[in-house]
């Protein structure tokens, strides 16, 4: 038993919803009690999905527990396939449905439908979201793939002279971070390198296109968390090699633009592709001189954390004093890269160790997740965030991929964007302990939220107000109910019930006023 | 409606609603998703779930994510460990438990809170509780619930845990007869609200009068047989059960939900506590005139929109009633996730009798019947709201009834205003510029 405050990733069964939610022609059954239908706002809140995820949960009782939940499981699953009619049922079962051991499995087996069934077994008391996705998509490649396995010892036979190379971009869900927008500036990339994209997969893939993973040349493992597990597991049963190297940064998209057209057995003037980048030049230039050294915190999944501390250290000129994550499946790769930096790598999920840390480094940057911007927020350094888990913020209306040289930009902009400028710093050390410009002030172009509770308490306990020729007292108990009010309307209903109170003439304003003051604006 | 002798509720023959009961599906939270507002409202009180990542993750996302730095709540995670008998699940909890109240010494109350995976498993959190009290003592109490899935929804989180600090009230004995409140009126309520109530309380003349759940744990409420309750929420079953086993009579209204709902709650206690009607006029008429000229604007906007409710929070027939009888929207299907006929029989008295009720939910089924109705609003939770949404319905998120003070004669107004939005919005983003 562990005391969790805050969790970085959901159940595993909620990774298999990113892979079924990210498809088309895919259903989910899964065996859950009520409650776990939850996760269904992850989808429609956070990334504003249109559609509902394309799961139904038995929902089942206590009062069904004594009975027949196994019953209860097949008429959901039969049910679900007449009425969404998908190419592939994945069946399954949450934490709780994984303790009553009904074996969804076998009974979605027994019920003949004519689609493959894909049962999942994914252990919510031992593994966690990411794990889940990734075993997910590894048993769907590997049952829609099965026929296509070549023999033992058989080599893959040589791609046609006439054929354009062609590759499958690997690992992008539902509720990633930014994964929709990388995969548009990766396959672009790809295109003008003259590689096609045989299946992105598993975002906008169906069944079929699973089942044809296996004609491509090799494989782009474009988010590991998610498609390690399938990678490896098509290399050994297709011949398909897989990209090592993460397109995250200038350098990134660099090396990746080496390692796929080696993959593709073509040739590529890197440096052709890569002079026109802006993220590149605008960190070379004069202004960017005071980020030299800015000491940075970088937390995340892997992917994300090992490739924004090589941005941070080589691409910005920062200086990166901590770096973890809390996928501990990568774990290794994350040590050789925070080794690199002269750094011990934290793996961790529990939030409070990663807060003691930061707060222990106070760095003046920090690229995170939701959580760590949280961290943030408290300790009043400035942050980005880098990776999943992710918030509605985390899915701009504008296109924002992290991914390929755009995505560099986009990287370069948002953590700048959090930070001090250069001369504007420069004249808070000047002015030191001046009332607007002071050490605890937030950078000016991000507006009004520096300070706020000081000049809002200032503002709320105001005294007396004087008014023309009138003067205007607020009753103690009308005050002290208006201190109840939220604090972002709280200096609007002080103005409104003012006026009011002006209008009417009166010389005090008690708790009546204020509520007769309410009535009157809102009518 | 300007005076006190208006028909009493009940007097026409009750109708008898027949709902559509319906099993499948539920898009309903679970009763953990409670602790949200229960550890804002008990300010000095702990929630532990005893559960499984799922639970932690579905607090923190119905939550909206982080909202609070250090959250007066939290999940001990049951592990493979521990049900493969390796770790004893009790002495785990212990050890949680101790490092938790470390951490937080100003803690003085803990609710262990059971969730599906601890109920299956039988785990016994009630001896725990007991246990671990006996160990704290004096320092904390520690109490138990459960807000687990498969006995619980939404609000009924709120339900099993008054009922457990119910049972947990000192018992009236002669010492302390006298402490005993004459009315108690049961339910979270936000902090603005229960001010305002207090202060009509006071105005009506009552003298004994205390809200519950208190806002600090230590505060002492003495409940007996001299004791009169009176319900602020539609979901408190197990609290009115126990309140009456220690000798409280409950005070038969509606929910304090529109200015009719509110005058008929405080009317109820106001006979049942026997106060003057010309009292009560004097108080309640300038509240009730100053609220009702204050819900002109929006019935412009809701007069005549049909509406259709999918089960959430049970406060879905005093809203349903509310918006049909003050603001004239016209009621398609009203979900609950259940009935309790006899808490809600004054609001099925109110209810338009032409009204469909649904019971349970199977949400296929019922988004067929929305769609088919193609009603102006659909009341639903999260999960459903964007794709209504894209699917051309306006909508209206029924969580932020539970999340806003909306009961009261002074929120009146901001409760048609929460329905009115959407419609207003839709129409300044539909308008077509003029040429």
């Amino acid at each position: 038993m562990k005391l969790t405050l805050w969790t970085y990733e959901g159940p595993p069964h909620v990774g298999a919803m990113r892979i079924a939610t990210a498809m088309e022609k895919v259903h989910y059954v899964l065996h859950a009690p009520q409650g776990d239908t939850y996760a269904d706002l992850l989808f429609t809140m956070i990334e504003r999905m249109k559609k509902r995820p394309p799961v139904t949960y038995t929902t089942f009782q206590a009062r069904d527990l004594g009975s027949d939940t196994a019953e209860l499981f097949k008429d959901a699953a039969r049910t679900a396939y007449a009425r969404f009619q998908p190419d592939l049922l994945m069946v399954g079962a949450s934490c709780t449905a994984e303790l009553i051991q009904d074996d969804p499995g076998g009974l979605a087996a027994a019920l003949d439908l004519p689609v493959p069934i894909l049962p999942l077994e994914l252990p919510a008391y031992q593994k966690k979201e990411n794990w889940g996705a990734a075993e997910t998509f590894y048993q769907m490649v590997r049952l829609l793939g099965q026929d296509f396995v070549l023999p033992p010892g058989q080599q893959r036979p040589a791609r046609a002279a006439d054929a354009k190379p062609s590759c499958n971009i690997l690992g992008p869900t539902a509720l990633g971070f930014r994964h929709r927008d990388d995969v548009e500036e990766i396959s672009r990339l790809l295109r003008e390198l003259g590689i096609e994209v045989n299946v992105v997969a598993p975002l906008g893939a169906n069944p079929a296109d699973i089942a044809r993973l296996h004609e491509a040349d090799f494989n782009v493992n474009l988010y590991p968390e998610t498609a390690n597990t399938a990678a490896t597991w098509m290399t050994r049963s297709f011949g398909q090699p897989s990209t090592k190297a993460i397109p995250i940064g200038f350098k990134g998209t660099q090396a990746f633009i080496t390692e796929v057209c080696q993959l593709a057995g073509i040739e590529c003037d890197v440096q052709k592709f890569s002079q026109s980048s802006k993220a590149r030049w605008y960190a070379l230039s004069v202004d960017s001189t005071y980020l030299t050294n800015k000491r940075v915190f970088i937390f995340g999944d892997a992917t994300h954390a090992i490739a924004a501390a090589k941005v941070a250290a080589h691409e910005m000129g920062f200086k990166v004093v901590g770096l973890g994550t809390y996928s501990r499946e990568l774990a290794r790769e994350v040590r050789e890269a925070a080794a690199e930096l002269g750094l011990e790598a934290m793996i961790t999920d529990d939030y409070l160790e990663v807060e003691a840390k930061i707060t222990e480094l106070q760095p003046e940057l920090i690229l995170g997740t939701q959580m760590e911007r949280h961290i943030a927020k408290r300790l009043q350094i400035p942050c980005a965030v880098i990776s999943s888990p992710v918030h509605v913020q985390d899915f701009p209306a504008r296109y924002s991929p992290q991914m390929g040289f755009e995505g560099a930009c986009v990287l370069f902009d948002s953590w700048v964007h959090p930070l001090m400028m250069g001369l504007e710093e420069h004249l808070i050390g000047m002015f030191r302990g001046d009332f607007e410009f002071h050490e605890g002030a937030m950078p000016s172009h991000l507006g009004h939220s520096s300070a706020p509770m000081k000049s809002e308490a200032e503002q709320i306990t105001a005294p007396n107000l004087n008014l023309g020729n009138q003067t205007l007292a607020w009753e103690t108990d009308a005050e002290k109910e208006l201190n109840k009010i939220p604090f972002f309307v709280r200096g609007k209903a002080r103005r409104n019930t003012e006026k009011y109170a002006v209008e009417q003439g009166l010389l005090s304003i008690t708790l009546e006023t204020l509520y007769d003051a309410k009535a009157h604006f809102k009518s | 409606m300007n005076s006190v002798s208006q028909e009493v509720v009940l007097d026409s023959q009750p109708i008898n609603f027949q709902p559509l009961k319906e099993r499948g599906q539920r898009e309903v939270f679970c009763g953990l998703t409670g602790i949200i507002w229960l550890h804002r409202k008990i300010q000095d009180a702990f929630f532990l779930v005893v559960g499984s990542r799922t639970c932690a993750h579905l607090i923190q996302s119905a939550a909206g994510v982080m909202i609070f730095a250090e959250p007066r709540f939290a999940t001990a995670i049951i592990d493979d460990r521990d049900l493969a008998g390796l770790a004893d699940a009790n002495d785990e909890l212990d050890k949680v438990v101790k490092q938790l109240l470390d951490r937080r010494p100003d803690i003085k109350l803990l609710f262990l809170v059971g969730s599906c995976p601890s109920e299956v498993i039988k785990l016994d959190l009630s001896r725990a509780a007991q246990r671990l009290g006996k160990t704290f003592a004096p320092k904390v109490r520690i109490l138990n619930y459960s807000g687990s899935g498969i006995e619980t929804t939404f609000t009924q989180g709120e339900d099993a845990c008054l009922a457990a600090l119910v049972q947990d009230l000192p018992k009236s004995t002669e010492s302390n007869q006298g402490d005993e409140v004459d009315l108690l009126v049961v339910g979270c309520l936000a902090d603005v609200v229960e001010d305002q109530f207090s202060r009509i309380f006071k105005d009506l003349g009552l003298k004994s009068f205390a809200f519950f759940p208190p806002r600090e744990s230590t505060q002492k409420i003495v409940v007996g047989p001299k004791t009169k309750y009176l319900l602020a929420q539609p979901f408190l079953t197990d609290t009115a059960r126990f309140l009456e086993n220690l000798g409280a009579q409950r005070i038969a209204a509606p929910f304090p939900l529109g200015v009719e709902g509110t005058e008929k709650w405080f009317l109820a206690a106001a006979q049942e506590l026997g106060v003057p009607a010309d009292t009560f006029e004097k108080v309640i008429a300038p509240q009730r005139d100053r609220a009702n000229k204050s819900l002109e604007p929006h019935r412009e906007i809701l007069q005549g929109k049909s509406i259709f409710f999918f089960p959430d929070s049970q406060l879905e027939i005093p809203l349903a009633r509310y918006l049909n009888r003050e603001l004239g929207m016209n009621l398609m299907e009203v979900g609950v996730p259940y009935l309790h006929r006899q808490h809600m029989a004054e609001e099925l008295a109110m209810l338009d009798p032409k009204t469909q009720l649904a019971e349970g939910q199977n949400v296929e089924n019922q988004l067929d019947r929305c769609r088919e109705q193609q009603p102006d609003m659909v009341v639903c939770g999260l999960g459903l709201a964007n794709p209504l949404e894209a699917e051309g319905f306006t909508t209206k998120w029924s969580i932020e009834l539970v999340f806003t003070p909306i009961q009261g004669f002074n929120q009146a107004a901001d409760l048609a205003e929460l329905f009115a939005r959407p419609l207003t919005r839709k129409n300044k983003l539909m308008m077509v510029e003029a040429a």
